[in-house]
C-alpha cells in the first residue's frame, strides 16, 4: 500500500499533504533502504531451529533405515525396519486406531466448540464469568487432565462406583469401544476450548450488518446461524479441523496415562507405538520409520494449512509488494 | 441492533459447565480427603473432615524440586524465545528477497512437524551432545518447538504497523537496531505477550521432552512427577490430585489476575 493509499490517507488532498507526499517518496527513494533489516537478524532463530527441529526431522528419516539400541552406534540395515513394520499387524491396527481416535476427535470437537464459540461471542449476561470456567482446561497439562480423569474414571474408587446406574460395572476402559469413548471424550475435554476460542475470535469477525439484513428480512436464530455465521466461519473452521486432525494424529500423553495403549493392544495408536518400540523395547530402528510415518502425513496436513488458510500470502498486506 | 439473549445457547453453555466443572469439583475436593476418605467415602461426597495433609505429603516427596525444575525450564524458555523470535519476525516483516520467504515458509512448515516425530533422534542428538539427563537438554528441544507458532504470531502483530512509521524513521536516518528498539518492540507489545504466554505455558506444560530426555531425580519436571506418582503410589488419589492442583496453581493465579490478556494470547496463538 506505498503511494496510493497513503494519497487516499486522512488530509492528503490538500496542498500541504501533496508536499508531505513528494517529501516522503523523496525519502523512499533516498534512504528508506537502511531501515530495512539485513538477513543476520533471521540467522540465530533459523540456526537454532533447524539444529533442533529439522536436524532431527532429516535424522528420523535417517535412523528408519538403521538398527539401534539407543546405546551403541547405529548400523545400517536397509529395508528391514520397513518391511517388519508392514508384517506386523499391531502396526496395522495402530494406524487403523490412530484415524480412528482423529476422525471421531474432528466430529465431536467441531460441533461442541462451534457451538461453545459463537455463544462465547454473544453479549448474554454472566458470559465473562461463565467462559472463565470454561476454559480452564487450557490451563492444564495434558499429563494433569489424564491424570485427573484416570482418577475420576476409576472403575473401584472413582465416580463409576458411586453411579452404578449410570456406568454399570463401572470398567469404561475395559474394553475397546470403552477405551476409545473415554480417550474421545477426555480429547473434548481437552481442546474444546481452544477451538471455541477460534471460533469466538471468527465469530467475532462476522460484520454486524449481515445479520442486520437477515433480521429484517425476517430470519430466526436459527437460520441466522445455519446461513450467516457457519459459511462466515468457512476459514476458522478449516484452521480448526487442520489443528485437530494434526493433534489427532500425534495424540500420546492421555494414550499413555489414561489407557497404556490396552486393553492389550486395543488403543494402541501410532505414537504410542513409537513410543513403545524405541523407549520400551529399545528398537529405535523401527519406532523411527513409525515416527516418520507421521511426520510425512503431518508434513502433508501442514502443507495443506498454508494453503488453504492463506497464511504464506499474508505477506504483503501492509507493503503491497 | 440489540440481540436478545439466546436461551438455546445458554442451556448448551450450562451443560458445558457441567462437564467442564464435574472433574474440576472432584479433583478439588478430593484433594481436601484423608485416604480413608477417599476409599469410604467415595469422590463425590463431601468429606467429613477436611485437610491439608495431602498438600503437606507432595513437598515432603520431593515436589518442591520439580516446581524449582520446571520454574528453571519455563524462564529459560521464555528467555530464549524473547531473545531470538523478535529479530527474526522484524526480519520476515522487513527484510526483502526469496532468501527470507523461505526461512518464513521452513517456520510455517514447522507448525506441524509433531514433536512425537522427532523424539526418537531428538534423544540421539541430545545423549550426543552430552545433555541428556540435564535440564538444558530438555530446554533447547522446548524451546525449539515454540518457535513457529510464537513467530507466527508475531510478524501478525509486526505487520500491524504501518509504512509511514518506518518511513518517518528513515527520514530520521534511523539504522535498523533503531528501528527495531524504537518501533518495533513498543508497537508489537500485544504479540509479544502473546508469544510468553504461549511459550510459558508449552514449557510448563511439556511432558513428552521431559519424559524421553531425563530420568533422574534432581531433573525432573513436575509433570514428569504426576506421571511418576502416578505409576507409582496409583492408590493415594488424594495425594496424587493436591499434586495436580499445586502444578496448575501459578498459571491458574496469572488467569485470576490476566484473564484477558492470557486469553487473548491464547487467540493469538491458534488465530492469527
Amino acid at each position: 500500500m506505498s503511494t496510493s493509499s497513503l494519497g487516499s490517507g486522512p488530509g492528503s488532498g490538500s496542498g500541504p499533504g501533496r508536499g508531505a507526499r513528494a517529501g516522503r517518496r523523496a525519502g523512499r527513494r533516498a534512504g528508506v533502504g537502511v531501515t530495512r533489516p539485513g538477513l543476520a537478524w533471521a540467522v540465530p532463530a533459523t540456526v537454532f531451529f533447524l539444529l533442533f527441529a529439522i536436524l532431527p526431522l532429516v535424522l528420523v528419516a535417517v535412523l528408519s533405515f538403521t538398527s539401534w539400541d539407543g546405546v551403541g552406534a547405529p548400523t545400517f540395515n536397509g529395508l528391514d525396519n520397513w518391511t517388519r513394520l508392514l508384517h506386523d499387524p499391531v502396526m496395522t491396527q495402530s494406524v487403523w486406531l490412530t484415524l480412528v481416535l482423529t476422525a471421531a476427535g474432528v466430529l465431536v470437537q467441531t460441533p461442541v466448540s462451534v457451538l461453545l464459540g459463537v455463544w462465547a461471542a454473544g453479549h448474554q449476561r454472566n458470559r465473562a464469568v461463565l467462559s472463565a470456567v470454561f476454559f480452564t482446561p487450557l490451563l492444564l497439562s495434558a499429563t494433569a487432565i489424564s491424570v485427573v480423569w484416570r482418577a475420576v474414571l476409576d472403575p473401584n474408587f472413582g465416580v463409576p462406583s458411586q453411579l452404578p446406574w449410570l456406568f454399570g460395572d463401572g470398567n469404561l476402559m475395559g474394553s475397546q469401544s470403552g477405551a476409545i469413548a473415554v480417550l474421545t471424550f477426555v480429547g473434548m475435554w481437552q481442546w474444546t476450548p481452544m477451538h471455541a476460542l477460534l471460533y469466538q475470535g471468527g465469530a467475532r469477525a462476522i460484520p454486524r450488518v449481515l445479520y442486520q439484513a437477515a433480521a429484517i428480512d425476517g430470519a430466526g436464530k436459527v437460520r441466522q446461524f445455519l446461513h450467516i455465521t457457519l459459511p462466515q466461519l468457512r476459514n476458522t473452521m478449516i484452521t480448526s479441523v487442520i489443528l485437530m486432525l494434526v493433534g489427532g494424529l500425534t495424540t500420546f500423553d492421555t494414550v499413555l496415562i489414561l489407557t497404556q495403549g490396552g486393553p492389550g493392544t486395543d488403543t494402541t495408536n501410532s505414537a504410542f507405538y513409537m513410543y513403545q518400540q524405541a523407549f520400551k523395547s529399545f528398537d529405535f530402528g523401527s519406532g523411527s520409520a513409525i515416527a516418520l510415518v507421521l511426520v510425512v502425513v503431518a508434513t502433508l496436513i501442514s502443507l495443506a494449512v498454508v494453503r488453504l488458510s492463506g497464511y504464506d500470502k499474508m505477506r504483503g498486506t501492509t507493503e503491497g509488494l | 441492533m440489540r440481540r436478545r439473549p439466546n436461551h438455546l445457547a445458554g442451556l448448551g453453555s450450562l451443560v458445558w459447565l457441567a462437564v467442564v466443572g464435574f472433574p474440576l469439583y472432584v479433583l478439588l475436593i478430593s484433594t481436601f480427603r484423608t485416604r480413608a476418605s477417599y476409599s469410604s467415602e467415595g469422590p463425590l461426597s463431601f468429606p467429613e473432615h477436611l485437610t491439608l495433609q495431602n498438600y503437606a505429603d507432595d513437598f515432603s516427596n520431593g515436589f518442591g524440586q520439580d516446581f524449582l525444575n520446571t520454574v528453571i525450564v519455563t524462564a529459560s524458555v521464555v528467555a530464549i524465545v524473547l531473545l531470538v523470535v523478535p529479530p527474526l519476525a522484524y526480519a520476515i516483516v522487513r527484510a526483502r528477497g526469496r532468501t527470507i520467504a523461505t526461512v518464513f515458509r521452513i517456520f510455517l512448515l514447522g507448525l506441524a512437524i509433531p514433536a512425537q516425530a522427532v523424539i526418537v533422534p531428538m534423544f540421539y542428538v541430545i545423549s550426543k551432545a552430552g545433555l541428556y539427563d540435564h535440564l538444558i537438554g530438555v530446554i533447547l528441544p522446548t524451546a525449539a518447538f515454540c518457535l513457529p507458532v510464537c513467530t507466527l504470531v508475531l510478524t501478525g502483530a509486526m505487520r500491524d504497523i504501518t509504512n509511514e512509521l518506518y518511513e518517518a524513521m528513515a527520514m530520521d536516518g534511523a539504522t535498523p537496531w533503531r528501528v527495531f528498539w524504537q518501533l518495533v518492540v513498543p508497537l508489537s507489545r500485544g504479540g509479544l505477550s502473546s508469544v510468553v504466554v504461549f511459550s510459558a505455558l508449552q514449557a510448563w506444560n511439556g511432558f513428552l521432552f521431559p519424559l524421553i530426555l531425563t530420568q533422574s531425580e534432581s531433573s525432573k519436571v513436575i509433570t514428569l512427577g504426576l506421571y511418576n506418582f502416578q505409576t507409582e503410589h496409583g492408590v493415594d488419589v488424594p495425594g496424587l490430585l493436591s499434586a495436580v492442583v499445586l502444578s496448575m496453581l501459578p498459571i491458574f493465579i496469572v488467569y485470576l489476575f490476566a484473564r484477558r490478556a492470557l486469553v487473548q494470547g491464547l487467540m493469538g496463538v491458534g488465530g492469527k
